[in-house]
């Protein structure tokens, strides 16, 4: 069966004027116990990749520069 | 080269104590077996990071269930937890817990970790339970991971994160020899040979889906997808009356503890939507959640956490720990929602099934040294099947597993299993991977878990559980036979999904054998609707035996500490009577 791409609007928001993963940090892709934050490759930025949240907060929490916001997810907001 | 590009490989490394399960009971196990021995190697293994993985990812606001001197005896607790669990209940290990886990508390706030004192600097203790006092606030309780961490580091404990273990190794004589597991970043598969393993690696709390539709939107840390009750099946390990589901009061759609154990000591209580009290006492047991459901569905519903009497002082005290410690989203949440505790009182639902001792007594049955049917094999939180046993739980048991365990390892050599144990595993583990065309995982676990709430929730009923094993059993082939995964992190949702199925299939079977309604809500079955304890008074032990799933009854064990007759029902006695 052929796969289609799904839309989904997803709970962790992270500024990028803050964040400092191009410099190398990876604080909290590190953290997170979904795994579900990555670097991109196109800004060198974080993300979330993958919209497996628990809004359990360790990625903003531990960020050094406040760059990454957890909002709660848009289905049980 | 990109995360979560797959990477074919394979390698060994060994150790004296493998950890399986970096959240509470893995870092007190492996730091206890590493004191044990310092010059042992002790792995601690970890799907997620140590730092931050489990169920006190972000600390927790109480303990309840420390057993004080002063405030309560470890006699008193063990009866209250026979009690509360229907009277099924191997009292040694209660006890046993009951008499270490101040030792332990002691031992955390040496670490850091602080908890509740009066202004005499004593631990202030309150009462939420229905016959006994045993609660202690940690309104700093965001500083247990860290403090934990420490502590590993300090004992050199080797730690492997974002490793996944998939199955247990045995020898011939069925000794355990180790476990395979794989990177969850890489795919990359790794060996790793040990005298002894420990599993800690929490509830199955991924079984039910939240009413929300959410997939990661569980009571439970959503990393908690039921692998360790999935490995020790396979292992050949007995697990003991999963048919006693987790079931808790949560806020609605937020699916977090709202939290009662906090709240409940200041003043705040259960209501339904007239404004009164239907329950007795809060504690989260069977009988307890049995009235909740029967509220919700009477049309005295909703039910809601009731605080708007309280003086603003204190609801700002309450508000500083729920909003701050374990579920800190929970402030986000409301503010969302518009909700002032000061005016308006929390929604609250019931959660999806799973399982969890840490709350019930649905776990890998262990005796009271943590030792599980497989030799070398232990288990401590909310996995092993010490009822009731929460994070104090996780720790001391966790301790007497660490110590146990490495006693184990001292006087034995590694045991040798067959290389086509893991030949067989690799492929089971990589199949996902080899499919061009097929069924993503997150469908499969959508589909999964649907149906486990559409026929394994509560009230059981025999002619629905029937259907709902033929559906899964379809849905298990198509995950067998056409998942796909098409990088590493697919692959480990792909692998849970398979923990998941495991459980789902053992959560039927091991309520299809109970021929009775015990534990209030959690084993409650329409068919047999009465407690049985002529013919049900005994543990349900689950196991792989010649391939297939097989229930057997285990006697409870004579209790230590006896319970007079007119003490036996008292958690039967939740519903509030009108009074004449």
């Amino acid at each position: 069966m052929p796969l289609a791409s799904y839309q989904t609007s997803v709970p962790v928001v992270v500024d990028d004027a803050k964040c400092i993963a191009d410099k190398g940090c990876t604080v909290c892709v590190d953290v997170c116990p979904l795994d579900v934050l990555r670097i991109s490759d196109m800004t060198g930025k974080a993300y979330m990749a993958y919209d497996e949240c628990w809004y359990c907060m360790p990625c903003e929490a531990d960020c050094p520069t406040g760059a990454v916001t957890v909002n709660i997810p848009y289905l049980l907001r | 080269m990109a995360l979560d590009q797959i990477v074919d490989g394979l390698s060994e490394v060994s150790c004296d104590v493998l950890v399986i399960g970096g959240g509470t009971a893995g870092p007190m196990a492996a730091l206890k077996a590493k004191l044990k021995n310092p010059k042992a190697n002790v792995v601690l293994l970890e799907k997620a990071n140590v730092k931050r993985s489990g169920a006190i990812s972000m600390g927790m606001d109480g303990l309840n269930n420390a057993v004080i001197p002063g405030y309560a005896t470890p006699e008193q607790y063990t009866k209250e937890i026979t009690i509360a669990n229907d009277g099924i209940v191997d009292q040694k290990a209660v006890y046993k817990y009951a008499q270490n886990c101040f030792e332990i508390i002691e031992e955390l706030d040496s670490f850091g970790i602080r908890f509740l004192k009066n202004e005499n600097g004593d631990y202030a203790v309150k009462k939420v339970h229905h016959i006994g006092t045993y609660v202690l606030p940690m309104p700093n309780g965001e500083t247990v991971k860290k403090a934990l961490y420490r502590q590993l580091r300090r004992a050199r404990i080797l730690i492997s994160n974002r490793y996944m273990a998939t199955r247990l190794l045995k020898s011939a004589d069925g000794r355990i020899a180790g476990a395979i597991s794989v990177n969850t970043r890489t795919a990359e598969m790794l060996v790793i040979k040990a005298k002894a393993v420990i599993l800690c690696m929490g509830a199955a709390g991924r079984l039910g889906l939240p009413t929300s539709g959410y997939m990661f939107g569980t009571y439970e840390n959503a990393a908690n997808s039921g692998d360790g009750y999935a490995m020790a099946y396979h292992a050949g390990a007995a697990l003991a009356n999963l048919e006693c589901f987790q079931i808790n009061p949560l806020i609605k759609d937020y699916n977090g503890p709202a939290c009662a154990y906090v709240a409940g000591p200041f003043g705040a209580y259960t209501a339904n939507n007239e404004g009164s009290r239907f329950i007795e006492c809060d504690y989260w047991s069977g009988q307890m959640m049995l009235e909740f459901y029967n509220e919700l569905l009477s049309g005295k519903g909703p039910v809601f956490l009731q605080l708007k009497h309280l003086h603003p002082d204190t609801i700002s005290e309450i508000e500083s720990t729920l909003h701050k410690v374990e579920r800190p989203t929970r402030g986000l949440f409301q503010q969302g929602r518009g909700v002032d505790y000061r005016s308006e009182s929390i929604e609250m639902h019931i959660s999806e099934i799973g399982f969890c001792s840490g709350h019930s007594a649905s776990g890998v049955f262990v005796d009271d040294n943590a030792r599980t049917t497989v030799p070398g094999l232990y288990a401590a939180g909310d996995m092993a099947s010490v009822p009731h046993n929460y994070m104090l739980g996780a720790f001391t048991n966790g301790s007497v597993a660490g110590i146990d365990a490495m006693e184990f390892a001292d006087s034995h050599g590694f045991a040798e299993f067959d290389a086509a144990d893991v030949a067989k595993e690799r492929d089971r583990v990589m199949a996902p991977t080899k499919r061009e065309d097929g069924i993503p995982p997150n469908q499969v676990e959508y589909k999964t878990r649907r149906l486990v709430n559409d026929y394994l929730q509560p009230p059981k009923v025999t002619r629905k559980y029937e259907l709902g094993m033929r559906r899964l059993a379809e849905v298990r082939e198509d995950m067998q036979e056409r998942m796909i995964a098409r990088n590493a992190h697919e692959l480990l949702r792909a692998l849970e999904v398979q923990s998941i199925m495991d459980c789902a299939d053992m959560a039927a079977h091991a309520s299809l054998y109970r021929e009775e309604s015990r534990w209030g809500l959690y084993h409650w079955r329409t068919d047999f609707p009465e407690k049985d304890n002529e013919n049900w008074f005994c543990h349900t032990l689950l196991s792989k035996q010649d391939g297939r799933m097989t229930s057997e009854k285990r006697a409870v064990e004579p209790y230590v500490v006896p319970i007079a007759d007119d003490e036996k029902d008292l958690y039967d006695k939740q519903r509030i009577r009108a009074r004449a």
